[in-house]
């Protein structure tokens, strides 16, 4: 059992108030916030700690080097990774699948496929586009069925030899569905084809094995996570990274240049170019120690009872309609009232001290498919309660009342 | 008479009347439900306002000297907010609205009571209707 109010307590922002009320944050899929320890990390690097990576010979240089690898092999740890090389640091998740499609690239020719799906997030839609408008392949899209899960016979029927990548997301930031991706990368990789998986929404809330994933590709960003923002993972297998062309040139991704002929550095670094953000990165290993010690299976557990709670109360509220009603469900609620626009309802609830996200999500095909401007969404994580839940539902009520 | 600078004034008096948020919001909801509404063949990509998180059409037509602006959202609250700046630039002489000093905004506090992102919305109808203003001036 988790002690919540103990957790809360080490979020200083949770006790703020917010146009006079006591904040409520239900935004946790756009970001979540970051615990004391993490918060200290940061700061306690520059006071401290601060030196650049992988240079220097001084005291500072090694220390700030140690710091940055430890949160390598924690992440290693933390999700199962054969190597600590295949785990590459980024800006974020956009970056890491930018990152990747740069790589496909110059590997894809016409004829080619690329299959992603109908309910991913635009930074998983776009550098596919782009891609394949580069390179002539062709980029083919799962289709979603009404309670927002994947066609999976669509899916099936795609595959072919000429698939060479299919990449999809964990969980959906707006609908909370869980995607097979077991299912999905057992089936694609027996055509051939590598996989790559949009962990941005999991990382925080299910537990992640890429060993028995087997995964090509997993990416999440450090800030949906309770770590610091601009820092992201990209994990690939070795034997893939190796193959791929660096995607920036600059320092650190270097083994030795000369205008002749530049040779690259081994795996990490060769996807590392640049000063990285060092803090970030410092401080994300304390976000995921905040993690591992409550436990991944247990924040799973609670926020499934949260989120059955929370389904369970928002439909009472009359004319409510909840997008996104898969079976197997992760704790974001997507919701339209009557007519009511979301927008509307965000604003009210707002003054109230309530944090949701309205609008599209940056999966403005999901909302073409159902035919709608946007939704208001509740997405939860750790810290969250019951009694916050009440709250939050007691003001959209009354933003309802205030709108109809 | 109903100068631009007459109706800023009793806005601004209709705001001090209200104690709290929830008054403002109230009211404002009220004037969105009573906007003059935008024709249906205005509605188009043109007339749409970039900036607004929701969608914002206005439209506007010139008649002896004046311009009469029409508008629609599909956000109630910003419906409000747009026929707030209709009840004041609506149906005035073009010099007077390219001219307008708007600081009524500011002394209700509007743009406190709104998001960034609205506040934006709100910074880009005022310049459209302005520009309505100088389109037909020209
Ligand atoms: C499913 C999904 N993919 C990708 C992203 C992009 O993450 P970031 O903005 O951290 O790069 C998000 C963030 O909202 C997301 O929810």
């Amino acid at each position: 059992m988790l002690d919540i109010s103990k957790i809360r307590n080490q979020f200083p922002i949770l006790s703020s108030k917010v146009n006079g009320e006591d904040l409520v944050y239900f935004d946790n899929g756009a970001t979540t916030q970051k615990p004391q320890s993490v918060i200290t990390a940061e700061s306690n690097y520059y006071q401290n700690e601060n030196s650049n990576v992988h240079r220097g010979v001084h005291f500072l240089s090694g220390l700030a080097t140690d710091k940055f690898e430890e949160t390598r092999i924690t992440i290693q740890n933390f999700i199962s990774a054969k190597h600590s090389h295949e785990i590459i640091f980024t800006k974020g998740t956009t970056d890491s699948i930018n990152i990747v499609a740069s790589g496909y690239r110059a590997l894809l020719n016409k004829g080619d496929e690329i299959i992603i799906s109908e309910l991913e997030h635009h930074s998983n839609i776009v550098p596919w586009q782009m891609c394949c408008e580069q390179s002539g392949a062709t980029l083919k899209v799962i289709p979603l069925l009404d309670n927002g899960s994947l066609d999976m016979i669509a899916f099936e029927n795609f595959l072919s030899e000429n698939t060479k990548l299919v990449s999809v997301s964990h969980i959906s930031n707006t609908l909370g569905t869980i995607n097979p991706i077991e299912e999905i990368i057992e089936k694609a990789q027996a055509v051939g084809a590598k996989v790559m998986i949009d962990g941005a929404q999991a990382a925080a809330h299910i537990p992640i094995n890429m060993q028995s994933l087997g995964a090509d590709f997993y990416c999440f960003s450090a800030h949906k996570l309770y770590g610091p923002t601009g820092v992201g993972v990209l994990y690939g297998k070795e034997f893939f990274l190796t193959k791929f062309p660096p995607y920036q040139g600059g320092g650190e991704m270097i083994k030795e240049v000369s205008f002749k002929k530049t040779t690259y550095a081994c795996l990490p670094h060769k996807f590392e170019a640049g000063t990285p953000n060092i803090a970030g990165v410092v401080a994300f290993k304390s976000a995921i120690d905040f993690i591992t010690e409550l436990g991944l299976s247990n924040i799973a557990k609670y926020e499934e009872e949260l989120l059955l709670y929370a389904t369970e109360e928002v439909l009472k509220i009359e004319g409510l309609k909840i997008y996104g009603t898969a079976k197997n469900k992760s704790g974001i609620i997507s919701f339209n009232i009557n007519k009511l626009h979301p927008y509307d309802i965000g604003m009210i609830v707002d003054k109230m001290g309530i944090a949701i996200r309205t609008g599209h999500h940056c999966t403005q095909p999901i909302m073409e498919r159902f035919n709608i401007p946007g939704t208001a969404r509740i997405s939860l994580a750790v810290y969250n309660t019951k009694e916050e839940i009440d709250i939050c539902i007691k003001a959209i009520k009354k933003a309802k009342m205030m709108l109809s | 008479m109903n100068t631009i600078q007459n109706i800023q004034a009793e806005i601004v008096e209709d705001f001090e009347m209200f104690e709290d948020w929830m008054q403002k919001y109230e009211y404002l909801i009220e004037l969105g439900k009573e906007l003059a509404l935008i024709e249906k063949q205005y509605k188009t990509e043109d007339n749409l306002i970039k900036g607004c998180q929701s969608r914002v059409w206005l439209h506007a037509e010139k008649q002896d000297g004046k311009i009469i602006y029409t508008a629609d959202s599909d956000a109630i609250m910003t419906k409000g907010i747009i026929a707030i700046l209709i009840r004041v630039l609506s149906e005035q002489k073009l010099e007077d609205i390219i001219h307008a000093d708007l600081s009524f905004i500011d002394t209700i506090g509007l743009k406190e009571q709104l998001s960034v992102t609205r506040a934006n919305g709100l910074v880009s109808m005022i310049k459209k209707m302005k520009l309505y203003a100088l389109a037909y001036q020209n």
